[in-house]
């Protein structure tokens, strides 16, 4: 049997007009020969990521492959052991951190919404960095917190308790507390995992459209190959701690490369609507033939 | 500064009124109406809980008369024992309960546990045992008393600390460990009063019920100024505190320097604790339940500190005003009354929990 996908035309499905991946030109958050482990258990080594400016960036790998650690290493939650996370020329840690709040947001996976509180002050709380001890409340605070609740859909359930949204609902919540904070880089580590379907592409959608309207720069982690391929425009494939390919969707997604990255023999073909190269996974017979084949072979 | 031609403006983003005072320089200061009322409410009923407690007594004094010679103007007979007797001791008795209340606070908000509170955790006990020391092993004064007992709760709480310590505080550990500490010291604690003799161990467990018994302006001046000092630093940490309540991802994402604001206000909080456990005795239940009360009251998600700073000065003064009405003066300590209310209002706040099916 041939090997299964064929190469992806390099056509232009979606492309928002920036030239990704500039590496001529400094962008504003990259990591430099990072090391990064909890602990003493080493996650990756030595690994250089740059984001794009202006890209909606897009992380994937399989289970355990550090996209999540790289991720947290980027907004500055996990020091690197070795090597530097750089933001706009300086190393993230020696920068003040509410002025890393005022440039770069997260989104984590992890957040608790506090008993009893409503969406209004949740957002509100995303303008922290902007304020002080006595500057706690201004007009441009309450004018972005409705701004950013509008722009997410939310503003009519400022009132409502968080606790009594659906996932979907709550998700966007989040999004807005984010967008309050006004940063020009974004970070979301699988802001989609716990969404049906639905809500996964209206969170990606709304993601998408965030990235477009103000060119800001997006990095997200997530899960679905298929996802990351419609919406990002930049790609970084890691497995076991190190950068497997990275770029445009188009160019680089192939069924090579999703099989080294994943392990998974496939098919990658053309999404009908938008395009953009679409992982079909092998059927179970052709897999096991495969297997048989190479267990002949061997 | 340019004149504070100040206005209110309405946030129209929640229907809980919080509004901003706004200057024309650009400094702004959220205002929460309703936690405002509740704190002028709750100071209120602390200065009139306070008139009526300096009132009552062997030789009462009608509520009138109390306010005319705290103003200056009273008789000398008068004067004596209200600046002299009872003034430092309702003093000590507000500032105690504010301490409290207020440590109390800090440590529920920052172990994210409505049990997390300096009584659950080992605090009072570790003061006790502090207490004990000096008085079954040294037969100590009254002042080695406090300080033993002082001591006692810092080591206890940076104890606690140290051990909870594993790249940052979490709310789950630190309640496990202070309750693996408080269990230890209970032991110890134990230990030593069956070691006492009768005088030492009728001593030990008079204080260890907490009571405002014979407290004077000693007491009242380490307290007023530990607090004048703790409660402007810890207010300044407050905006952090409150950020750290959506998980330390959030906060630290938000720009919160989250390790150094929760050190910052653990230190405070068992200082605070310390102090006033070893000017009355570990008061049972205040630090528990004061923060619960007052966020009951102000229905507002935060840390609600000065609420409940409020909140545990008036419960303290009204308890042992309950207490000398209902079995006379200096008949029952403080502590006492506030076990058994404490005590009630966790049953009850249990119960609510469970209909409610939050448990």
């Amino acid at each position: 049997m041939k090997a299964t996908g064929k190469t992806h035309a390099i056509s232009e499905p979606r492309t928002t007009g920036e030239t990704n991946n500039r590496r001529s030109t400094v962008n504003r958050l990259s990591a430099e020969n990072v090391t990064l482990a909890y602990d003493q258990r080493v996650i990756a080594e030595q690994l250089s990521v740059e984001i794009p400016d202006n890209s909606f960036t897009v992380i994937v790998g399989p289970n355990a492959c550090g996209k999540s650690t790289l991720l947290r290493a980027l907004s500055r939650m996990l020091r690197p052991s070795e090597g530097r996370v750089l933001l706009d020329g300086q190393v993230i840690q020696s920068t003040p951190a509410k002025k890393v709040a005022r440039t770069l947001g997260l989104l984590p996976q992890s957040s608790i919404a506090p008993d009893g509180i409503t969406v209004g002050d949740l957002v509100g709380r995303g303008r922290y960095p902007h304020q002080g001890l006595l500057r706690q409340w201004s007009a441009e605070d309450e004018r972005v917190v409705q701004e950013s609740m509008a722009r997410t859909g939310v503003a009519d359930l400022a009132d409502r308790h968080v606790d009594e949204l659906s996932g979907g609902q709550r998700q966007r919540v989040w999004i807005a507390m984010a967008l309050a904070q006004q940063t020009p880089l974004l970070l979301l580590d699988e802001p989609t995992t716990y969404l049906d379907i639905q809500h996964q592409i209206d969170v990606l959608d709304l993601c998408a459209e965030l990235h477009e309207e103000q060119g800001r720069t997006l990095v997200a982690v997530l899960h679905d190959l298929n996802h990351a391929a419609r919406y990002a425009t930049h790609l970084i494939a890691l497995r076991g701690g190190r950068v497997v390919a990275e770029g445009a969707p188009n160019d680089i997604v192939t069924a090579e490369l999703v099989e080294e990255v994943f392990g998974l023999r496939c098919q990658v073909i053309d999404d009908p609507e938008t395009g953009t190269p679409l992982v079909v996974p092998a059927a179970r017979r052709a897999r096991t033939e495969v297997r048989a084949a190479a267990t002949e072979a061997s | 500064m340019r004149t504070p031609t100040t206005r209110t403006a309405k946030t129209p983003t929640a229907s809980r009124a919080v509004r901003a005072l706004r200057t024309p320089g650009g400094l702004s200061v959220r205002l929460d109406l309703r936690a405002l009322t509740v704190v002028v409410l709750l100071l209120a009923a602390a200065l009139a809980a306070s008139v009526l407690l300096i009132g009552t007594g062997d030789y009462p004094i009608p509520a009138g008369d109390v306010l005319r010679t705290l103003l200056g103007n009273g008789d000398r007979g008068q004067e004596f024992i209200v600046n002299e007797l009872r003034l430092p001791r309702v003093l000590v008795g507000l500032l105690v309960g504010a301490s409290l209340g207020l440590g109390g606070a800090l440590f529920q908000s920052i172990s994210r546990n409505p049990l997390g509170s300096p009584d659950v955790l080992g605090l009072s006990q570790g003061s006790t045992a502090g207490a004990l020391v000096v008085i079954v092993l040294m037969s100590g004064s009254a002042t080695a008393v406090t300080l033993g007992a002082l001591v006692g709760g810092l080591v206890t709480g940076f104890a606690i600390y140290l051990l909870a310590w594993k790249q940052g505080v979490h709310g789950y550990r630190l309640v496990l460990v202070g309750i693996g500490v408080s269990a230890i010291v209970t032991a110890v604690n134990g230990y030593l009063l069956t070691k006492a003799d009768l005088v030492d161990a009728a001593r030990a467990v008079v204080w260890m019920t907490g009571s405002l018994n014979g407290r004077g302006w000693e007491q009242v001046w380490p307290l007023l100024g530990l607090c004048a000092v703790l409660v402007p630093l810890i207010l300044v940490n407050a905006r952090g505190l409150r950020m750290t309540e959506m998980g330390d991802d959030v906060s630290y994402a938000l720009g919160v320097r989250v390790e150094r604001v929760r050190l910052v206000l653990m230190v405070s909080a068992v200082l605070l604790t310390a102090a006033a456990t070893a000017a009355a005795g570990p008061v049972g239940f205040v630090a528990l339940t004061a923060p619960q009360l007052a966020r009951r009251l102000t229905r507002s998600p935060g840390p609600n500190l000065v609420p409940s700073l409020c909140m545990g000065a008036t419960l303290l003064v009204t308890a042992d005003w309950a207490s000398q009405r209902a079995f006379g003066a200096d008949q029952l300590p403080v502590g006492v009354v506030t076990g058994v209310l404490g005590g009630i209002y966790l049953l009850w706040l249990l119960v609510t929990e469970r209909r409610a099916g939050r448990i």
